[in-house]
């Protein structure tokens, strides 16, 4: 094996893919073996590394110098001076938001400084194609340990002392679950991998199997082991081409490598793993649908008990966990309960992941011990509201999550508190809004979302939150009548209590959790016909300040609809009738003489 | 590819495989060489003096080193100047290093953790 | 068995360990409201009309699906429970059409019901309605999505009962729809026309087509001689839509009430059967001897017959060529009947009254003309008969017993049978029996091969041949048996199938039952009963005694599958696709 001086790490997540790391990947290849430098330093492909706004991402060993927004014509650039002259090359480094002070090693910057990484431990570290990368970092030794030195009880105890709770959506203790499809009776039973991630703005789970396949198939073979399967499926969304083809990769090479199969290990264990894909149907990520869809049947929940681990996939015992929660186990294994449990809260234990976006500077992927606050992760690691703006209220838990306000900004996340507010775990998405968000308008798109991905089974959720959305939508266009509030509540209550799945029971989470801290702005639009946030454009217009009005003529360029005259140099006027609320004059003045109200 | 058979043939391999992460991992706990490669050092020979360090590591398997490269520190008449620094020890310098002598480096210095004096920079 | 108990509104309750909520309610005398619920057929827990609450579980539970366990606690009727249900009763009702007078199930509907039941009296959240679909492209059967609540109980007899599987929900949430693939029309699809997906249905989303205006008009023409043929299974299905009980037999009623309504002559499609008997009897002799193709299928029922045509165009060749007796029957009334009576066959009009919406497309297929006309004009279910008894203001319990018109009313107990289950080989076996051995049958009741057991088997010994027989019903057991035959696993020599559960008499055409109905009672089997209480009171019981199909073949056809009985009482098949070409 070659001894590379310098490695060079280029992110091929979603994320970067997407901006183009493909190109910068080759640039520094042609441009490494150009200088005849291929033997020295290695070009490798990793997963995410987390702060997806700055992509592509290029990560330089052993420095660890940390190069965001790279482009394919700044790597001669870098070869020459980082990787021949050992200069760093300071203008592509990362930028610290905070101080604007330029920072080199990757572990130093706030965004990773409170963040512990377990379920990403690999993503950003490894090239997830190469096995021997895996294995390198300690892959396949959890396996190779409760193969050999536990005993399928033992290893159901260890997750069960580890105190680890499902990562994708209630919480449920995963050892428990385990157990269950252990004591189950029957002669064939299934490991099922939930990675049908599916709420707005989440990635925690593409970025694992993009960063780390091999964690997941590692996992689902120890819980194999525990329960006595010896079949898995991976239930992935089409939607994540890459993680499709990591995971065909890893298992290829986990088959190749007699890491899947037959007698694994020599040790007569056997188990082998299967993709399934899913297309598109967020209800999907429900497992009783879940398992439906794998079967080839209408992906739609079915009424709990009997739960998978007595009657899953094909009427047998099975297990069902989301990607996170299989990712954390090898380390479980490996390090011990104690280890784990010895992070995180007393009722929440590890890490958790989150995908952090909207009015956010660093927005991306973070993984941080269970029982940081809110304030951390939102304004240490995450960097704080762009623009100057005032923070309004987070929204965890996806659409069956809620918004949690401000005053609650020191809660530590943990999976109670955040029920106790309102919301919820959930996946681990995690919406910052600031001022100019309404939560009316914030409530309408959650229950839009759900009500679009409605598998349309049971009559609560089906029409319960079309009604809700009805409501909705009647009072951010003005038209909201006294009553509607308690109206929403009362369907919200009821949906809550009959809907037939999780999905249905929780669709209403939104709702009600911004009318319990944002009633005020309910009330502004159904009494005053008035929106505080200025967002919902049925409750605005636009008008020019006659005194602030220079008359540049800007407002009128930018215009779409020709709405804005007035002489040069004197006041102009908007055309109530023309204007579609665009917002873009309002922008685009520079002597603030716009208003909206 | 091999098909691994046994826990011990796991192991070879994350054995052989470590070098492939190990650049990535935990480098302040490393010894640090330090090779002076701008103008004058590449045209001292400081390309063939870093190759014979890293084939000299690698034939000796040699963990926890990383090599990198710097830029001209203005002794120049020195070039190829090497430094080694190892963890939680004062940095270590050494000039004139052809491939001779850094293989000896790595062999004194860096596995048998004796500076070889002689070729320390001089006081000056 | 294992027994738990659990306590149900504090009574103590003790059910097999293997029982739900639902069922130990039922056997505390507990009413627990449901409405996607049909047992046996569709326990999904959707409609989430019959959540309870389980003490210590968070959200209700539905207890149409929720497995009992010992020292559960059910609470069925706390405030939270009846909230719930009236506002998942109430978003029903807001996406629903309410147009209640004028639905076809006006007063049978399991929706109305409920909230009468549940005392809604407004609707608190009306909204946008889903987008109204309606097929009426199929001859047979009508889809109203506008009425459609998306209980999926037509989804589950049509994929579980029946094996066919045509209609499944489309799209998903608030625009889900239950249709055909790509929203195609039950007409594109590979739909049998049985119907039992109307059986199925509580509210008014499916119904057959109605062709009763089509009869008035020919009733109320002069120039038209208007000719009526009642199917076996109508005499003991009729009675339900007039008070009686389940299962009244009302023979004797029927010509009675068909006079009242002005047709010209009540016969009786029973007349049909005896013939059908004689052919496909002599056609199973003329099989089985002459090494001809077996096992010989009967051919009576059309919704069987165009399942196989879709399903197992393989096995074409062994369906009997034998038309119906509904097909038979037109085809004698417009040739023999028109020149016995001295009638210009082109003003016989003739209506049948039949327990199937699948007559309806058999009536109107292309071939059905070799009497030079269509056979048979107009098809009417059981459910359209009464309808316009209904509206003629006749009812049929207060009528005086009459008798059914010579001579194609005349009728024997074997062709009374052809409503259930075993029927029609019970009925063959009598006549092949008589006739291969020339002896007269000590015991004519082949009771292997009745009842409602999905597939019926029996070996029947005729004068040293053994003959094997197979009977199925309901066309999923049908798929069983004629999987068997495909893959070799069976020796059958001759098979009944009968594509609805419990044969004609519970066709698709039939008076609508409830959920509640038929968990309390087997229809199938009440009818069935009365199907064979006909036959026993019937003088003659064999096909070949009656003397007016014995005056037929005299008169007119000669022998059984003679030239003439070829062309007019024996058909051909055609291969269907499985999938629709779009």
């Amino acid at each position: 094996m070659e001894i590379y001086r310098a490695h060079v790490l280029v992110c091929k997540g979603t994320g970067c893919t997407a901006s183009g790391s493909e190109n910068v990947m080759d640039a520094f290849q042609k441009e490494i073996d150009k200088r005849g430098l291929s033997k020295e330093v290695r070009v490798v492909q990793t997963g995410c590394l987390g702060l997806c706004e700055l992509g592509p991402n290029v990560l330089i060993y052993p420095e660890g110098s940390y190069y965001c927004r790279v482009k394919a014509e700044d790597i001669p650039e870098i070869v020459e001076e980082h990787l021949v002259k050992g200069r760093i090359v300071e203008r592509l480094l990362y930028k610290e938001h905070l101080t604007e002070e330029r920072l080199r090693a990757l572990t130093d910057i706030d965004f990773y400084k409170k963040q512990k990484r377990i379920a990403l431990r690999n993503c950003g570290l490894i090239n997830p194609e190469v096995i021997e990368e895996y294995i390198a970092n300690d892959g396949y030794k959890a396996l190779a340990k409760a193969l050999t030195q536990m005993t399928p009880q033992e290893v159901i105890d260890e997750v069960k002392k580890s105190g680890l709770r499902g990562r994708g959506g209630g919480g449920f203790p995963t050892g428990n679950k385990w157990q269950f499809a252990a004591n189950a009776k029957g002669d064939i039973k299934y490991v099922v991998c939930n990675a049908d991630e599916g709420d707005p703005g989440a990635f925690m789970d593409r970025s694992v199997l993009e960063g780390d396949p091999h964690s997941v198939l590692e996992a689902m073979e120890i819980a194999g082991y525990a329960i006595g399967a010896s079949e898995g499926y991976i239930y992935v969304r089409a939607e994540y081409p890459i993680a499709v083809k990591r995971l065909e990769i890893a298992i290829n090479q986990a088959r190749e490598h007699g890491l899947l199969g037959k007698n694994i290990l020599g040790t007569g264990f056997n188990f082998d793993i299967f993709l399934r894909l899913g297309s598109g149907a967020f209800v999907c990520g429900e497992e009783t649908a879940l398992l439906a869809s794998i079967e080839g049947r209408r992906g739609e929940p079915r009424p709990r008990p009997p739960f998978p681990a007595n009657e899953g996939l094909w009427g047998k015992p099975t297990i069902i966990n989301n990607v996170e929660t299989y990712a954390n186990i090898p380390e479980i294994i490996l390090k011990g309960a104690d280890w784990f449990a010895s992070i995180g809260t007393e009722k929440s234990k590890g890490t958790k992941v989150f995908a952090v976006g909207g009015k956010i500077n660093n927005t991306g992927l973070v993984e941080i011990p269970m029982g940081t606050t809110l304030r951390e992760v939102i304004y240490e690691i995450g960097g704080g509201i762009p623009n100057g703006k005032k923070f309004k209220a987070v929204q965890t838990g996806g659409p069956s999550g809620g918004c949690i306000p401000a005053a609650l900004l020191d809660m530590p996340i943990e999976y109670d508190t955040l029920v106790q507010a309102g919301s919820m775990m959930g996946s681990g998405g995690m919406i910052v809004m600031d001022e100019d968000n309404c939560m009316v308008d914030i409530a309408k798109f959650f229950l839009t979302f759900t009500q679009d991905e409605s598998c349309g089974k049971c009559p609560p959720c089906r029409i319960g939150t079309k009604r809700m959305l009805e409501i909705l939508e009647r009072i951010t266009n003005g038209e909201g009548k006294e009553g509607d509030i308690e109206l929403l509540e009362n369907l919200a209550k009821s949906i809550k209590a009959s809907a037939l799945c999780g999905l249905g029971q929780t669709a209403p989470n939104p709702v009600l959790s911004t009318i319990r801290y944002f009633r005020d702005e309910y009330e502004a639009h159904i009494k005053e016909k008035r929106c505080p946030a200025g967002a919902c454009k049925a409750l605005i217009h636009y008008e020019v300040v006659a005194d602030k009005c220079r008359g540049c003529g800007l407002c009128v360029k930018v215009c779409p609809t020709g709405a804005i005259s007035g002489e040069r140099k004197q006041p102009h006027v908007i055309d109530q009738d023309k204007c579609i609320k665009c917002n873009s004059c309002f922008d685009r003045c520079p002597f603030g003489a716009i208003t909206k109200a | 590819m091999a098909v691994i058979k046994s826990i011990e043939e796991l192991e070879k391999i994350r054995e052989q495989a470590k070098d492939l992460i190990n650049l990535r991992k935990d480098n302040e706990t490393k010894t640090r060489v330090v090779v002076g490669m701008a103008t004058c050092g590449i045209a001292a020979g400081a390309r063939q003096t870093m190759l014979a360090i890293l084939d000299e590591l690698k034939k000796r398997n040699v963990e926890n080193v990383i090599v990198t490269e710097t830029g001209c520190i203005g002794l120049c008449k020195f070039e190829p100047l090497v430094d080694v620094i190892k963890p939680d020890q004062p940095k270590v310098t050494y000039v004139n290093v052809n491939e001779e002598k850094a293989r000896q480096i790595v062999v004194k210095h860096i596995i048998n953790n004796q500076i070889i004096d002689d070729w320390v920079i001089p006081n000056i | 068995m294992e027994m738990v108990t659990l306590t149900i509104d504090g009574q103590k309750v003790e059910v097999p360990k293997d029982s739900t909520v639902l069922e130990a309610a039922h056997k505390a005398n507990i009413r627990i409201p449901t409405l996607c619920f049909l047992k046996g057929i569709n326990e999904i827990g959707a409609c989430r009309m019959c959540v309870v609450e389980v003490k210590g579980g968070k959200a209700l539970q539905a207890a149409c699906v929720l497995p009992v366990s010992e020292g559960m606690e059910v609470i069925t009727n706390s405030p939270a429970v009846r909230e719930s249900r009236k506002v998942t009763l109430e978003l029903l009702l807001s996406d629903h059409n309410l147009e209640c007078p004028t639905c076809v199930r006006n007063l049978n509907c399991e929706l109305q019901k409920l909230s009468e039941e549940l005392g809604i009296k407004s609707i608190r959240y009306p909204g946008e309605k889903h987008a109204p679909r309606y097929d009426d492209f199929s001859p047979s059967i009508v889809r109203d999505a506008s009425k459609c609540i998306l209980c999926r109980r037509c989804v589950s007899a049509c994929h579980k009962v029946q094996g066919v599987g045509v209609i499944s929900p489309n799209h998903r949430g608030f625009n889900t729809v239950i249709a055909p693939v790509f929203d195609l029309s039950l007409a594109e699809v590979a739909c049998v026309n049985c119907g039992q997906c109307i059986m199925a249905c509580p509210v008014g989303a499916l119904k057959e087509k109605d062709d009763t205006d089509r009869v008035w008009q020919a009733l109320a023409d002069p120039e038209k001689h208007v000719i009526v043929q009642t199917a076996p299974a109508i005499r003991v299905s009729l009675g339900e839509e007039f008070g009686e009980g389940m299962g009244a037999i009302v023979t004797k009623k029927l010509p009675a009430a068909l006079r009242r309504l002005g047709f010209d002559k009540v016969f009786d499609t029973d007349f049909s059967a005896d013939l059908t008997i004689m052919e496909e009897g002599s056609e199973f002799l003329e099989r089985l001897q002459h090494g001809g193709k077996l096992p010989l299928i009967t051919s009576c029922s059309p919704g069987w017959i165009k399942f196989c045509e879709h399903y197992y165009p393989e096995l074409l060749d062994n369906l009997s060529t034998c038309k119906s007796p509904q097909q038979m029957f037109g085809a004698v009334a417009k040739t023999y009947y028109a020149e016995k009576m001295g009638i210009d066959p082109s003003k016989i009009f003739v209506v049948s009254i039949m327990p199937c919406t699948a007559k309806k497309f058999e009536a109107q297929r292309p071939e059905m003309n070799s009497s030079g006309y269509q056979d048979v004009d107009v098809a009417l279910t059981t459910r359209e008969l009464s309808r316009m008894l209904k509206e003629a203001g006749i009812d049929l319990s207060k009528l005086p017993d009459e008798e059914f018109d010579d001579p194609l009313g005349i009728s024997t107990g074997a062709a009374a049978i052809f409503g259930a289950t075993g029927g029609v080989m019970e009925a063959a076996l009598r006549t092949v029996y008589e006739v291969v051995t020339g002896k007269e049958l000590q015991n004519i009741d082949f009771t292997e091969v009745r009842g409602v057991e999905g597939i019926k088997e029996a070996t029947i010994d005729i004068d040293g041949t053994k003959v094997n027989v197979a009977v199925a019903h309901g066309l999923a057991n049908a798929r069983k048996v004629l999987d068997r035959v495909k893959n070799g696993e069976a020796n059958y020599h001759f098979i009944e199938i009968m594509c609805c559960p419990g044969g004609c008499v519970g066709g698709g055409g039939q008076p609508i039952l409830n959920a509640e109905e038929r968990w309390a009672k087997d229809y199938r089997e009440v009818r069935g009963n009365a199907i064979y209480e006909v036959d026993r009171s019937m003088k003659l019981r064999k096909s070949h005694e009656n003397p007016a199909v014995q005056t037929l073949y005299k008169e007119f056809l000669g022998k059984p599958l003679s030239e003439k009985s070829h062309h007019l009482l024996h058909t051909h098949y055609t291969k269907r696709p499985l999938y629709p070409e779009v």
